[in-house]
């Protein structure tokens, strides 16, 4: 029986106390395999005024390139079970977003191709009635160059856009991804 | 090498517009650039599937808050998720927030002047059961005003977000009442472009649902994307 889609609305401004929970933001676990890393990037509108009223989701594969998800079936790439991949986190008054994870391992693309270690995110607030969805990929990682879908932006300056660049110094590596939403340096959103 | 199955493109007119300056927010948010369509890989047909491991224990009656019991008209909203094919989706979440019934969030953003409700958050999530159906009991929500254009009312509205089974398939939508007065003026409302798709987004009225002595019985269905026919070698 075909049914009609629901359709997307925007997640408006009220939502933190309803979706926002402490934790959601740390994707590691004392036991979780892999290497620690900090995601963060601040995100701008089309005047470069801070976003600090969105909602950005993550999902990634493990340290081994495998999914948690039974439509992932590949053997040769082992769960762990103390990742699950989803992370959750709002922006900050000066629109940022931060996220504790693990390096992704690489997973496989369509045909006989091979992704890039990638973050996949999701980004929701007050004035996108779609939520907009991007990658995080990671500047001099050797796979970038024949990863399949960064190969379908035709536009160099447009695919840098989704490189995040490392900050060593700290506890551990923090790989920063700035989004800006609209005008010069506009990030690339997919169409999932 | 397997194969993944993708899930279908919304048709054409279902989801709203990106760039609809009746809401004023979108004007410098809302991305210049086409986004860039992909072919799902295995990172699009997976997906996360949160559930009391992140949000607690289902919180399905919003209706009591700190010792006592909301104000106004007690309605429940119930029905099923399912997709475009009609198979329904167990076990997974559904979450729900919503004002009042004056019209008034629990939230310090909120400085609409209406009353706060101290027996109603308006916050709370369900896992659909094996059948994907579920059931919030809450009261219904008032309409409030926003800065949006002169004399701007929000038509009442209860806000939902769903995972299904992908990160394709994720959705955040809100949920309207049929025959409110207030939908024709509505931007977010009218951003739809296809009018069955708007209307899908109203709940409707159902006596069967409806408890005698307690409370109305609002109908309510999610339908999230289904499956490309073919699959694809991975």
């Amino acid at each position: 029986m075909a049914r009609g889609l629901t359709a997307s609305q925007t997640i408006g401004p009220f939502f933190h106390h309803a979706l926002i929970h402490d934790g959601l933001e740390v994707l590691v676990r004392p036991e979780t395999r892999g290497e620690r890393i900090v995601v963060t990037g601040r995100i701008t509108d089309g005047d470069g005024a801070v976003v600090p009223d969105a909602m950005v989701e993550i999902w990634q594969a493990n340290a081994d390139g495998r999914y948690a998800h039974p439509e992932d079936r590949r053997e040769d790439a082992p769960l762990d079970s103390a990742f699950t991949g989803w992370g959750r986190c709002r922006t900050d008054d000066d629109g940022r977003y931060r996220f504790e994870t693990i390096m992704p391992g690489p997973v496989p693309g369509r045909g006989n191709t091979l992704q890039a270690p990638h973050i996949a995110l999701t980004l929701f607030s007050r004035g996108l009635l779609n939520y907009l969805t991007t990658r995080i990929y990671f500047a001099g990682n050797p796979l970038n160059d024949t990863d399949p879908v960064l190969g379908a932006i035709e536009d160099e300056a447009a695919r840098r856009t989704l490189f995040a660049t490392c900050e060593e110094g700290g506890d551990m590596p923090v790989w920063r991804l700035d989004i800006r939403l609209q005008g010069d340096g506009e990030t690339v959103f997919f169409d999932v | 090498m397997e194969s993944v199955t993708g899930f279908r493109r919304p048709a054409g007119g279902t989801n709203p517009l990106n760039a609809w300056d009746a809401y004023g927010s979108t004007v410098k948010r809302t991305p210049k650039r086409a986004p860039v369509r992909i072919d799902h890989t295995l990172t699009e047909v997976t997906g996360p599937a949160p559930g009391a491991a992140e949000f607690g224990p289902s919180v399905t009656d919003l209706t009591h808050h700190a010792g006592g019991e909301a104000v106004g008209e007690r309605m429940t909203v119930s029905g099923f998720v399912v997709d475009e094919d009609g198979r329904p989706l167990p076990n997974t979440v559904i979450e729900i927030w919503q004002c009042n019934a004056a019209g008034r969030y629990a939230h310090p953003v909120d400085q609409h002047d209406a009353p706060l409700d101290p027996h109603f958050l308006g916050v709370g999530h369900a896992m659909t059961d094996a059948d994907g159906a579920y059931r919030f009991l809450t009261v219904r929500p008032g309409a409030y005003p926003w800065r949006n254009h002169k004399n701007a009312w929000r038509p009442p509205h209860i806000h939902f977000g769903l995972f299904g089974p992908g990160f394709a398939t994720r959705l955040i939508t809100q949920m309207y009442f049929a025959g409110d007065p207030l939908l024709p003026f509505d931007p977010i409302y009218n951003s739809i472009p296809d009018a069955a798709a708007r209307e899908r987004l109203c709940a409707r009225f159902e006596m069967d649902l409806t408890q005698p002595e307690f409370a109305l019985g609002y109908r309510f269905d999610f339908v999230l994307r289904g499956r490309d026919a073919t699959p694809m070698e991975t």
